[in-house]
């Protein structure tokens, strides 16, 4: 496999969020035009440079289309791969395999959506079809319930404890207590945990993430575009992707995500060890995709994820730095939350965090997961 | 909110299914030439990308591969909280979601379990299943 690290192909040179939390008022072609505007101002380009446009989501029945038009933009390049929440690791994947070819120079990748305005989940449909007809009767609540699967066979096959996958919620929102961004701050012990409702044995409701509004943008630039941009460029080293299923019963084993394909091709391509990370943002729909992810890229073997995230290991002054804007656990889910982990490692690596820097943070893994564990994309962030 | 109950909008893959149950036979498919069993119903085996497929009753035991205890649940499943859905391994190796009936404390993964047929909606049978008491 080729090295990327060396050649120096893309890289992320703006992101931005839009509004955050509950934006009533604001749709989701507002929330991307919001954040598109930002995170161009941010790389110091203009409109009128980009050439390629990603998105994903099912609020249009195209939405590329809708929301270039909106934008005013005519792309060389579009991309509308949605494979859920990890959609966007899979856009900037594409977007380097596009600028290698020569095909474009500057991508725009947003998402926006407005689900908890909207009350829009979890609305269950009278009629089911084609092969969701086999399980939606049985009336598993999506997707909490399918994670909850997975939970309680890592539970059963390794031990883990509810205690355990607290410790990630409880980290995670140690990290949000550093971001004003975040929707939920306040201090949250491993009791508070595992008292608050259980939604779907084993899982609580703070082993699950939010439900808010939001967006935001990423803008990828080859390596000559990227030499004009407002801000030291955010090097694009490795990526991998993968899905494994679509319902949670075809899942292949349970406990083990398609990380552990995506991340070793990611980490092969980068050229770079496990040891070398400075900060990881692993996509956190649930505590529980967390600690299956950590062991699929390899971070510890299959079963020791319990161990490896206890004592608050991944908390602001741990030794493995994680979601260190909050996460989908307390700083912001709108539905699809990959955009937000690139907007965040970005941050790190240019060394933005204020309260939250991870001190000379140079490579990070970001690792989205969409569905119900059903794919998974995995991407190493450098800078020089 | 109550809401309509989810049903099937049957296709020419699933009627064999559909009627199957109505009939309290758990049929499921298996391939004519690697013979492995499949499920969900389709066109065509995912193992060996054979298109000769047969239609098969199933035994209607197997294990619970994993469960949980839904307490939120949404639509015409609110009311129905706490039950239990799980994803169960038949003998002939195939899993398919179903929910777990009887005594919580019986459920657990590894258990054998027996299928029965429930009959949820006048004109909708579903394969549930049981523990089997050892
Ligand atoms: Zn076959």
């Amino acid at each position: 496999m080729e090295n990327l690290r060396s050649e120096r192909i893309a890289a992320i040179v703006g992101v931005a969020e839009s509004d955050l939390g509950v934006t009533p008022g604001k749709n989701v072609l507002q929330l991307q035009a919001q954040a598109a505007k930002a995170a161009l101002a941010d790389a110091g380009f203009e409109k009128e440079e980009v050439d390629a446009i990603f998105t994903a989501g099912n609020w249009a029945w195209s939405p590329n289309l809708m929301l270039a038009e909106y934008l005013g933009i005519q792309p060389k390049y579009t991309d509308g791969t949605n494979i859920g929440g990890s959609s966007f690791e899979s856009h900037v994947g594409h977007a380097v395999a596009g600028i290698r070819a020569g095909l474009f120079d500057v991508a725009l990748i947003t998402y926006g959506s407005t689900q908890r305005s909207d009350q829009s989940r979890n609305r269950p449909t009278p009629v089911v079809q084609l092969t969701d007809q086999y399980e939606r009767p049985f009336g598993l609540p999506l997707t909490v319930g399918a994670y909850a699967l997975a939970a309680m066979r890592h539970m059963h096959l390794y031990g883990t404890t509810s205690e355990q996958l607290a410790e990630i919620a409880v980290a995670t929102r140690k990290w949000a207590t550093l971001n004003e961004k975040a929707f939920k701050r306040e201090p949250i012990e491993i009791k508070d945990v595992l008292e608050s409702r259980m939604i779907a044995e084993p899982l609580h409701l703070l082993d699950c993430c939010l439900v808010t509004d939001g967006g935001g943008a990423v803008i990828v630039a080859s390596a000559r575009a990227a030499a004009r941009a407002k801000k030291k460029p955010v090097w694009i080293l490795g990526h991998g992707e993968t899905h494994t299923h679509q319902s949670i019963v075809n899942m292949p084993d349970l406990t083990v995500t398609g990380a552990r394909e995506s991340g070793k091709r990611a980490f092969e391509m980068a050229g770079v060890t496990h040891d070398e990370i400075d900060v990881a943002e692993i996509y956190d729909s649930f505590t529980i995709t967390v600690l299956l992810t950590l062991e699929a890229l390899g971070f510890c073997q299959p079963g020791e994820g319990g161990a490896f995230v206890s004592g608050q290991r991944t908390a602001p002054g741990g030794d493995f730095p994680m979601n260190t804007n909050g996460g989908g656990l307390s700083y912001c889910h709108p539905g699809m939350y990959g955009i937000f982990l690139l907007i965040e490692a970005a941050r790190q690596l240019r060394g933005e965090c204020g309260a939250r820097q991870v001190e000379n943070a140079r490579l990070a893994v970001v690792n989205g997961t969409g569905g119900v564990l059903s794919s998974t994309s995995t991407l190493i962030l450098g800078r020089d | 909110m109550a809401g309509q109950f989810p049903k099937p909008l049957i296709d020419t893959d699933s009627r064999p299914y559909w009627e199957g149950l109505e009939r309290q036979e758990l049929r499921i498919q298996q391939c004519d030439d690697c013979h492995r069993h499949i499920f969900y119903p389709r066109l065509l085996c995912p193992h060996c990308f054979s298109d000769h497929v047969s239609w098969t009753q199933a035994s209607g035991r197997g294990q619970i591969y994993s469960f949980t205890v839904v307490h939120k649940a949404f639509g015409p499943f609110a009311e129905q909280a706490p039950f239990v859905v799980a994803i169960v391994e038949l003998e002939e190796g195939v899993r398919m979601m179903t929910r777990i009936v009887g005594e919580r404390e019986t459920i657990q993964i590894g258990a054998s379990v027996q299928v029965l047929y429930e009959k949820v909606e006048e004109d909708l049978v579903l394969p549930y299943f049981e523990v089997i008491r050892t």
